[in-house]
């Protein structure tokens, strides 16, 4: 037997395997569920007991994209055979597809609001970090605490100003209105996060371009924007997470041409009844983008969180 | 490499504090066409941003620089046409040892062509002998290959003088002195204007055509180094210079001492042994080439170099007797003075 300070026992790692595993599972429990209910049939995903076992149907897939109309068994008769396998499951139910639903088109709202937003507060993020980073500003430190209070109440608080400023401002309802709003709450996360990247990069490679023959904007486009790109994206995932899943402004600002998928997701209860496989499956497609984003960056993210952390 | 561009840097009156630091307080200097000039100065006393202020990274409180004449102070750091090594971080990381030694001369100031970049690129890197690793990462470099690669970038170009911040500093003993004699070479094969930052003393008496002497800010003495060794105007100089360093004493712990100084600075080769009043060898530091004696001189400590076999044993009793020291007077100045 060998005792190591810095090396963990096996039987150490693996209790804290067995922790880290039970724990993750649990937290999974949830998201499984949902997952498993969008490929439920209607009767399967409110049987009791629960189903864990069941024949998988498209059924909430079709019914989140589509609107439905009930049809007399005679005129279903009359009908001519099924084109595709939505038009043979809703029929199954004795309807017809009416239409499509307006799931798709809240949808691309969340990609347009959600990716805008995070762009933008990156980008100013980034600006604004290295000039407080490289540059002599008067009173930086009160403006960088300013920067930071504003998110020192729920952004909710001052849901009443925003809703009747927004009306005066015909913000209300539009793409750009929310995207300003998400990039508003979420340029203060990015400034303090990007600035202490951004300081960690040493001046003298700005120097070293600056005396190489490049401009001030040259060198940081060239020298310490590839190298903040952990930094750059990780605050990318954390804005957009946030931005993302934001519900409450998206209810109070937001009711049709700029809605964002959160909370149309709910009014599916309201249409044909608790039609939960649909809300799942509305659930389970808005989890992708964010979890796509995150995986693409996912080197990234991991160096982010420990950067700094560590001096080498 | 065919250059001509060399310059030559003239420093008038220049001052710089940071707030209440003052790191270069009035400084004149004239770096000749093609010297190599050594700034030698312990840390704080005002060499890098000598440098900095030299280079434009830094804009002075006062007094001018001027580059073969031209006034420089609104110049932007690209227009000063000047090359800088630094002592650390100096490589690109995300770039190619080739992008790197590369980009300088992709700048929008020199806007080089393809073929001329790779031209220049080979060359560099040949002179410094890190071809092989032109294709890997920066990161992939030993401390002394970025160190190379490093210098290097200032080679590709054919700047009016090149400035370089203890570029060997963090390198070990071996590679120091390795590329010292590389710079060296370099230097005189280019014939180009250097101007030389370190607190190394080795560095500054092997490379250097002058050397300028910092002090809190201020050159208190500039000139060849042999001139700097042998005739320093301070005890603040004597002491930056020699190995083992120059020992500073009253002026009348020996009986010989004309009166009008107030200290006596003994370097090694001033001590005359077998003469004189007798002292206690303390500890005996052999280090191959030399041997070094440790004395204790009427309770003050004497460090000299033992002649050739090394006859004192520890514990022994040895005479000494100074022999045209350098004589200070009470603020440290040097003053004539001899020994009778």
């Amino acid at each position: 037997m060998s005792f190591s300070v810095t090396e963990t026992s096996s039987r150490v790692k693996w209790i804290s395997g067995t922790l880290v595993i039970t724990y993750a599972l649990i937290t999974m429990i949830p998201l499984v569920w949902i997952m498993m209910t969008s490929f439920k049939t209607p009767p399967d995903s409110i049987s009791y007991p629960p189903k864990v076992f069941y024949e998988p149907s498209l059924e909430g897939y079709v019914n989140l994209f589509t609107t439905r109309t009930r049809v007399s068994p005679e005129t279903l008769a009359s009908l001519p055979p099924p084109e595709n396998f939505a038009e043979e499951i809703v029929r199954n139910r004795d309807m017809v597809i009416a239409g499509p639903s307006k799931f798709s088109g809240r949808f691309l709202n969340s990609v347009i609001i959600g990716f805008g937003s995070t762009f933008l507060s990156v980008f100013l993020g980034t600006l604004a970090a290295y000039a407080f980073s490289r540059f002599k500003i008067p009173l930086a430190d009160d403006l960088l605490f300013f920067i930071l209070s504003t998110r020192m109440m729920p952004p909710i608080a001052v849901a009443i100003p925003i809703f009747l400023m927004y009306r005066k401002l015909g913000l209300s309802d539009t793409h750009l209105g929310m995207i300003l709003l998400y990039t508003a709450v979420n340029i203060s996360l990015a400034v303090w996060l990007l600035k202490g990247f951004i300081d960690e990069i040493p001046r003298e490679y700005e120097e070293a371009a600056l005396i190489d023959g490049y401009t001030r904007f040259q060198a940081f486009y060239k020298v310490v924007l590839p190298q903040a790109a952990t930094g750059i994206a990780s605050t990318a995932i954390f804005c957009l997470i946030f931005a993302w899943n934001e519900y409450a402004f998206a209810v109070l600002l937001t009711s049709g041409t700029a809605q964002t998928a959160p909370p149309f997701i709910p009014t599916i209860i309201g249409v044909g009844g608790l039609d939960w496989p649909a809300i799942a499956a509305g659930a389970t497609l808005f989890l992708l983008p964010v979890m796509i984003f995150t995986v693409m960056l996912r080197k990234h993210l991991l160096r982010g969180i420990t950067f700094g952390a560590v001096r080498k | 490499m065919e250059h001509c561009n060399v310059a030559e840097v003239e420093l008038k009156n220049l001052s710089k504090s940071f707030g209440d630091q003052v790191a270069v307080i009035d400084m004149n200097m004239t770096i000749d066409n093609g010297s190599f000039v050594v700034l030698l100065g312990p840390t704080g006393a005002g060499k890098t941003t000598t440098l900095r202020l030299i280079s434009g990274l830094e804009k002075a409180d006062a007094g001018n620089v001027l580059i073969d004449g031209r006034n420089v102070d609104i110049e932007t750091p690209a227009q000063r046409d000047v090359a800088m090594v630094f002592q650390q971080y100096s490589l690109y990381p995300h770039l190619s040892v080739k992008d790197n030694l590369a980009f300088p001369l992709r700048s929008p100031i020199l806007k080089t062509s393809k073929s001329e970049i790779e031209r220049k690129v080979t060359e560099v890197a040949e002179k410094l002998q890190i071809s092989h690793k032109l294709n890997n990462r920066a990161t992939e470099l030993s401390g002394g290959e970025m160190q190379r690669v490093s210098i290097g970038r200032a080679l590709v170009r054919d700047p009016a003088i090149y400035l370089m911040d203890e570029p060997l500093s963090s390198l070990d003993a071996r590679l120091r002195a390795d590329l010292r004699i590389e710079l060296k070479r370099i230097h005189s094969e280019l014939g180009s204007t250097l101007l030389y930052v370190t607190h190394d003393q080795i560095e500054a008496m092997t490379m250097a055509t002058h050397v300028g002497v910092l002090q809190d800010g201020k050159l208190v003495q500039f000139g060849s180094p042999r001139e700097i060794y042998e005739d320093p105007n301070s005890v603040y100089v004597a002491s930056r210079l020699g190995l083992p360093r120059i020992n500073i004493l009253p002026a009348d712990l020996f009986e010989s001492m004309a009166s009008n100084s107030g200290t006596i600075g003994l370097r090694p080769e001033h001590i005359a042994y077998g003469k004189g009043e007798p002292a206690t060898v303390k500890r005996v530091e052999q280090l191959g080439d030399q041997t070094r004696l440790h004395l204790d001189f009427k309770g003050h400590a004497i460090t000299a170099l033992s002649p050739d076999g090394n006859p004192f044993a520890v514990g022994s009793t040895v005479k000494i007797q100074p022999e045209n020291p350098l004589c200070f007077d009470d603020q440290g100045n040097r003053v004539a003075g001899s020994i009778a």
